[in-house]
């Protein structure tokens, strides 16, 4: 494995280095899945937008599998953030419909 | 994997995993564990994961409170180099009705027997613990300093990597798909990856547990509940403990990232999806802003789905198959498996290793839906 760009952020959102999705890898994770839950990597507002891509690149290179084989996570609702005030007020107005 | 062992435990969730480092202590390593995703894939992984004494039967109480006792001190007890992330900033359980207050009593009193540090709170007193709290309609309030939280995922690694270092095998990626007996005992697993020979094979399946059993001729009255749960942006610290409600049915808590981690449970059909739907966001998000407006506006950044494998009295079944002697299904665990599972993880341990238990196994037996000797538990969500 390479030694350069360690200190790259792979998930902004969460502050994960390549360095610490490398490791995850070397210690045998072979999907972003279990990478996700032991880093956080991809669990931040964005929601794995840009880490999950980089990440199944680390995974197809150590692998040496295509990137489409590599197995992508769950994407989970909502695809943008929004808040629970208008979540809450969008229930009271169906409810007096 | 060998071509046969000692033991093959089925599920690498909380209960599968303890239940294997369980063993390896009592000597028992010629074991393996088969999970079908990665550890913590299934209901463990997507658990509210937190961790109460506050019960209302003793049973439950005196489990939780010893499962607490070995979350406090969980890497030192598994020889974790990582962190369990136990939060001990407590639960407080908020009552809407006259019924329900009266209740609380009574469950303080069971609590207080085993020694449990929980106390009634009046309004204004729930108010000083959780400042955003709306108190509009609550009778009042208990609370237990030392319930909290912790990290399910590394939990469950703490307790798989001390199985490991003791001799355990884990394989993720291999599925249960049949089993072999004779002469009424278990003999052996079928699992996608090949056969593997077992005189004693332990189900942690879960939600699938049941229909693993079935392939053994044995009946267990488990179903599957979808629940959901959201999680919101972190943000400063606002909420120390857990705030939780019976008759409203909702759970929220600030994790130590920041976040907010919440759900409420509906009662919904058999199923084993997990999909999540917006039903669940917009109901999820009014109750929970009634109770703490604060929170409207946090933005939510994320939702998922899991399952309770509800039994008819929402405590855990562990049973041995008749027809298949050594097949033992752990499993029913009803939502609450993740704060129970150090101590179940014991008894299933001793059990099996003829060690003795100051619990009473048979206790969880399924007989007790033909008898009638249930474990009723008055404060469960």
């Amino acid at each position: 494995m390479e030694n350069d760009n360690k200190e790259t952020l792979i998930c902004r959102c969460e502050d994960v280095t390549r360095e610490d999705i490398l490791k995850c890898i070397e210690a045998g994770y072979t999907t972003i899945d279990e990478i996700k839950r032991i880093t956080r990597a991809g669990m931040g507002p964005c929601q794995g937008r840009t880490c999950r891509l980089l990440i199944a690149q680390e995974l197809s290179s150590y692998y040496h599998v295509p990137i489409e084989e590599v197995l992508m996570t769950t994407f989970r609702p909502p695809t943008k953030a929004i808040s629970m005030g208008a979540l809450a007020d969008a229930a009271k107005e169906e409810e007096s419909k | 994997m060998k071509k046969g062992y000692d033991v093959v435990i089925i599920g690498g969730g909380i209960v599968g995993c303890a239940t294997a480092f369980e063993l390896a202590k009592r000597g028992i390593t010629d074991v393996l564990l088969i999970e079908k995703g990665y550890l913590t894939s299934g209901a463990t992984g997507r658990c509210g994961a937190g961790i109460r004494q506050q019960w209302g039967s003793e049973l439950n109480a005196r489990i939780a409170l010893e499962s607490t006792q070995i979350f406090e001190h969980l890497e030192e007890y598994t020889g974790f180099s990582g962190n369990c992330e136990l939060n001990q900033n407590g639960y407080l359980l908020v009552a809407y009705t006259e019924k329900e207050w009266a209740q609380f009593q009574e469950n303080l009193k069971v609590q207080h027997r085993l020694g449990i540090d929980s106390y009634a709170l009046d309004l204004q007193q729930a108010k000083e613990i959780v400042p955003y709290l709306n108190t509009e309609g609550m009778y009042g309030a208990t609370f237990c300093q030392k319930d909290g939280h912790a990290n399910p995922f590394h939990c469950t690694q703490a307790y798989a990597e001390g199985a490991q270092r003791m001799g355990v095998e884990i394989a993720t990626y291999t599925t249960a798909i049949g089993f072999t007996t004779a002469g009424g005992r278990i003999t052996g697993v079928k699992t996608d990856k090949g056969y593997v020979e077992a005189k004693t094979v332990i189900n942690c399946a879960n939600v699938h547990a049941p229909e693993l059993a079935r392939m053994v001729g044995e009946d267990i009255p488990v179903r599957s509940e979808r629940h959901q749960a959201l999680v919101t942006e972190p943000v400063a610290s606002l909420l120390n403990c857990m705030v939780m409600s019976f008759a409203r049915s909702y759970y929220v808590q600030q994790v130590p990232h920041g976040s907010f981690v919440m759900g409420i449970g509906p009662h919904e059909e058999s199923s084993f999806s997990f999909r999540s739907t917006w039903q669940f966001l917009e109901q999820n998000c009014a109750i929970i802003c009634e109770a703490l407006p604060a929170l409207r506006k946090l933005n939510v950044i994320r939702q998922w789905a899991g399952q309770y494998d509800l039994s008819p009295d929402c405590n855990p079944v562990i049973d041995e198959a008749a027809a298949a002697r050594g097949f033992y299904s752990v499993c029913g665990f009803s939502g609450h498996g993740f704060m129970v599972s150090p101590r179940i993880a014991i008894l299933v341990a001793n059990h099996l290793a003829g060690q003795e238990d100051t619990l009473d196994i048979k206790r969880f037996s399924k007989k007790r839906f033909e008898t009638g000797e249930l474990l009723l538990e008055p404060a469960v969500v």
